[in-house]
This record gives C-alpha cells, sequence and structure tokens, in this order.
C-alpha cells in the first residue's frame, strides 16, 4: 500500500511587507513559484487547487479564476473562504482529498496588494466606505459606524469585565511578538517595544490600542502538499499533518453567541484527539494575531490555559522566544505582515521551525507546531497541528 | 445630526440630515425598519418561543416560521467600544463616539450607538433604552441612551 498521509512539502512567500511592484495576482503567481522551487514538484504534478480569494486586487481571485490564470489543469477545486482562516481548513480539506485519493499533488495560494493598493484605513474604514446602502446582515450594522478594530475590542472589552483581563497583559502578547520580528530582516516591525509602549500608544477602539492591532501589509504565500510516498523523492523533508479542525460560531461580530469564547473550544478537541495530543506536546503555535485579543481567544478555546485565565497565562512568559511556547517567530501580524487573510503564513512558518529552517528564530528540537487561524471577526476558527516525524 | 437629542420613547426623532450608512429594506426587513420609523421596535419569535435577531426567513434553532414581535425597548449594555479612529465619513466627523451591543430584556442583542451619555460614562451592563430616529420615509433606527434615574454602576 503507498503511504497516503498527507505531508506539506513546499512552500513559498511572495515579497512582503510592502511591495508595490507586484498586483494581487502576482502574489499568487509569485508565491507558486516559489513553492514549487522550494520541494521540486513540477507545476503540471499538481492536480488539486485551493484558494479562498478574497485578495481584493485589480483582478478577481477566486478559485476558478486562478486556477485559469496560473493553468492547474486540477480534478480537485476547493473556494472555501473562511476569512483569514481560509488555509487553516484548505489544509484539512487538502488532507481528507488526499488520503482519499481525490487527487495526489494539492497547491493552496494567496496574495493580497492591500496596502500598496489601499493603504492603511482598511481596519478602521468602516463599512461605510464610499457606500450608502448596506443589504443582509450588514445592514443592522453599518449605520452606527463600527470598525473591524471595533469589534475586536467589544470581545476585549467583555473579557476585561468577565475575567478582569488588562491592557498590560494584552500588551505583553504583542511585545513578544516584537521581540521576534527583531530576528526576520523582512518583517515591517523590528525595534524591540515595552508593555508601556503598548498601553501608552494612541486607543484606536477602546481597550484595543494602536501596538494591540496588527500590520497592514502587501504579501502572499503557497504550499504545495502530497503524499508521504510522493514526498520521499522530493527536495524537503515532509512536514506531516497530524490533525485538522474547524468551526464556525457566527459571521457578522453582532450575532456571536458568547463574546469571550470562540470556536477554538470546538475544533481544539477534534484536532488534539486527531493527533492523540494535548496542548503540553505542542513546542511552538503559529496563531493569528489580528489583534492581541484574538491571541488570548484562541489560547483559552485551545486549552492552552483555562478559560479566563489568558491574561495571567501569557504574563508567565511562556509566548516569548525563551519560553516553552513560542508565538508567531516570524513576527505575526503584529509586527511582520498582515495583507489582509494572514493564515497561510501561520502554516508557512510551522513549516520552516518544523524542518529546522528557522534560523536565528528556530525553536530548539521542534517537533510539533499548532497554526491557528482566526477568520471573520472572530468567527471561524482553524486548527492545524503539524508534525516532524511520520504519525505511524 | 439629532440622533443624540431627545424625544419619548416610542416617538421617532427625524434626522435633519442622515449621512450615515442606510439599510436597504428587503422582504424580511422592511417590517423592521418600517416599525421603528413609526416608533416600534421589532424582534422575531417562533411559534417554539425561540426569539431572534437579526431578522430572518427561518428561526435560527428550529427552522420554523419566524413571526414579529414588539420589543420592549429596553435592555442593557452587554460589551461596547470608545471608536476614536474611523475614516469614513460622516463618522469620522463623529469621533470618539460609542458602539455597543445592546442585550434586550427579551434576551436578543443588537448593535447600536450609546447617545446622551458621556463616553467615560458607559460600562457593562449600564441599563438603556431605545429612542428611534428617522433616516428616510420608512426607515426608523434605532439608538440607546441611559434608563433615567437607573445606575450607572462602575
Ligand atoms: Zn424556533
Amino acid at each position: 500500500m503507498p503511504d497516503r498521509a498527507p505531508v506539506i512539502v513546499g512552500t513559498g512567500l511572495s515579497d512582503y511587507p510592502q511591495a508595490p511592484h507586484l498586483d494581487g495576482v502576482q502574489h499568487h503567481a509569485q508565491a507558486m513559484q516559489r513553492a514549487l522551487a522550494d520541494c521540486g514538484v513540477p507545476k503540471d504534478e499538481i492536480d488539486g487547487y485551493l484558494d479562498a480569494g478574497g485578495g481584493g486586487g485589480m483582478m478577481i481571485d477566486d478559485a476558478v479564476t486562478m486556477a485559469e490564470y496560473l493553468g492547474i489543469d486540477h480534478r480537485y477545486i476547493d473556494g472555501t473562504m473562511t476569512g483569514g482562516s481560509s488555509f487553516e481548513f484548505h489544509v484539512q480539506h487538502a488532507a481528507a482529498a488526499i488520503r482519499q485519493g481525490l487527487c495526489d499533488t494539492v497547491l493552496i495560494t494567496y496574495g493580497s496588494d492591500q496596502l500598496s493598493r489601499m493603504g492603511r484605513g482598511l481596519g478602521t474604514g468602516g463599512l461605510g466606505r464610499g457606500v450608502k446602502r448596506f443589504g443582509g446582515p450588514a445592514q443592522y450594522e453599518a449605520p452606527f459606524g463600527n470598525s473591524l478594530v471595533g469589534s475586536y475590542a467589544m470581545a476585549a472589552q467583555r473579557h476585561m469585565h468577565e475575567f478582569g483581563t488588562t491592557s498590560e497583559q494584552l500588551a505583553e502578547i504583542a511585545v513578544g511578538v516584537r521581540e521576534l520580528a527583531g530576528l526576520n530582516p523582512d518583517a515591517m516591525y523590528r525595534d524591540p517595544i515595552t508593555v508601556d509602549d503598548v498601553v501608552g500608544s494612541r486607543l484606536i477602539a477602546d481597550p484595543l490600542h494602536k501596538l494591540d492591532c496588527c500590520v497592514i501589509s502587501d504579501g502572499g504565500g503557497a504550499l504545495v502538499m502530497t503524499t508521504a510516498e510522493r514526498a520521499r523523492d522530493l527536495r524537503q523533508p515532509p512536514v506531516y499533518v497530524l490533525g485538522a479542525a474547524g468551526a464556525q460560531t457566527h459571521w457578522n461580530i453582532s450575532q456571536m453567541p458568547d463574546f469571550t469564547d470562540t470556536a477554538a473550544s470546538r475544533c481544539g478537541p477534534v484536532a488534539f484527539g486527531q493527533a492523540g495530543l494535548t496542548p503540553a506536546d505542542i513546542d511552538t503555535i503559529q496563531f493569528y494575531d489580528s489583534f492581541t485579543i484574538t491571541v488570548l481567544l484562541l489560547l483559552e478555546g485551545l486549552g492552552f490555559c483555562g478559560r479566563g485565565e489568558g491574561g495571567a497565562f501569557v504574563k508567565e512568559g511562556h509566548l516569548r522566544r525563551s519560553g516553552d511556547l513560542p508565538l508567531n517567530t516570524d513576527g505575526g501580524g503584529l509586527s511582520s505582515s498582515h495583507p489582509g487573510m494572514r493564515g497561510i503564513f501561520l502554516l508557512i512558518e510551522a513549516v520552516r521551525q518544523l524542518r529546522g529552517q528557522a534560523g536565528a528564530a528556530q525553536v530548539p528540537d521542534c517537533e510539533v507546531a499548532l497554526a491557528c487561524g482566526s477568520g471573520g471577526w472572530l468567527s471561524c476558527i482553524g486548527a492545524v497541528i503539524l508534525g516532524r516525524d511520520h504519525p505511524s | 445630526m439629532s440622533q443624540t437629542g431627545g424625544g419619548a420613547a416610542g416617538a421617532t426623532q427625524p434626522a435633519e440630515q442622515w449621512e450615515r450608512p442606510l439599510p436597504r429594506p428587503d422582504n424580511v426587513s422592511k417590517p423592521f425598519w418600517e416599525a421603528a420609523s413609526r416608533g416600534e421596535l421589532l424582534i422575531q419569535r417562533c411559534p417554539s418561543g425561540h426569539r431572534q435577531f437579526y431578522p430572518r426567513a427561518v428561526c435560527r434553532v428550529c427552522g420554523s416560521d419566524p413571526e414579529w414581535e414588539r420589543a420592549s425597548g429596553r435592555g442593557t449594555v452587554h460589551t461596547f467600544t470608545v471608536i476614536r479612529q474611523n475614516h469614513a465619513r460622516p463618522f469620522r466627523d463623529e469621533l470618539p463616539y460609542v458602539v455597543a451591543m445592546v442585550e434586550l430584556d427579551e434576551g436578543v442583542r443588537m448593535m447600536g450607538n450609546i447617545t446622551d451619555c458621556a463616553i467615560d460614562q458607559v460600562r457593562i451592563g449600564m441599563p438603556v433604552e431605545v429612542h428611534m430616529v428617522q433616516a428616510e420615509p420608512g426607515v426608523g433606527v434605532p439608538f440607546w441612551r441611559p434608563v433615567a434615574g437607573e445606575g450607572r454602576e462602575s
């Protein structure tokens, strides 16, 4: 029997954090070229393609358009779009498709030129940008001037109310990620910051300060997945998909059932169950850090600490470069890059760590990594557990 | 803009000039906006007693046909934020302002703005009541203000 265990064999990043020479689809294309070169898979071997679209460039970049543009003659396609966590859902779907033999070698791409195209107003442009009328669920939110930051701020405010979480505790997350960004020559911001810097930065939407918020950048990424069997002949050591699960609680923020509990508390146990692992087995976490509160809620939801204990947990220093659970070793969305849907970079950085290729940011003896994406407004959570060694 | 103005609950205050985004009423939402323009706040309730907001063509719990129910127009602040940066017109001229999730006494939540209250006085748990602003003919928009004389616990 051929070994059809699903593995990630190729990764590619397009130019970031600022790439005015690239349109959105060029980020897709460049990332694909780099991922194929990384593993040595010829392009005509790709028979599965996954793409969330949503890059927002000059050209629509949905799955069927990009399959045509990139020339992917697939027999398996998936356009799942759950916001920034789309790529964790893609790995879940691709792993199942590879196991089932629906396809053998899969490409996942993402690309966005949002910084060069739109500037930095995105997070606080509000729903009102240049449009007068809203239908669907947005009609019940648009008249009130909420912002993207405001949505996460309401979760942070509620967490502070219920559990006594402080701005200083949230700030610790941004400080730790910035320390790691200092090791990434491409990161947008690399100078060290302190807790005082974060809580002293301008309030954008109470209680979130400027330095609680991710950067806005350009960027793209690509992954190549195949079977463990095929990976034996490729350039890079395979990284195994040990567990992958996703769940949704709502889409629009006003429908969030519980502002301090995300779908991580539903998909986390599923992913850990598949892998036969617990949070204590994880060597590094690559979490969606759209805002500091996002990381806190994912930590609690996935069981790294108890509900409401996230603030005290991060203050203990676990997530630091020197801690036992380093967070976002590439500098994350908080300091390195955030082109709009950052979930693919979480997977790419986890692979870099598990291959032992992370240079100064390498987590010693890294065997198991967890990538967890949050899409929408804490709406759709996808958790992927990746391992250095074959699960059998 | 008059949504920070007074006016008794149940009446709908006309906006001098509505510059905010407007809803695009559809088959399901039209009765909600029309009722609001008459000063009434509607939510949905299905035959099994499940209440919901926003209005949908089905009950999100059991899938049955929901019916309209007039809400009390009273609730509490479930969570909120003070928006201090928003580049979109007209909001950038109104900064800072409060966006809140209001939990109605009936149990459902809706997003809205807290008016008639200093922004540093807004608290989770604060009792609020609705007041309607006429955005255009047939469209009233609910806003929220502290219930007079009730505690603003800190
Ligand atoms: Zn029902």
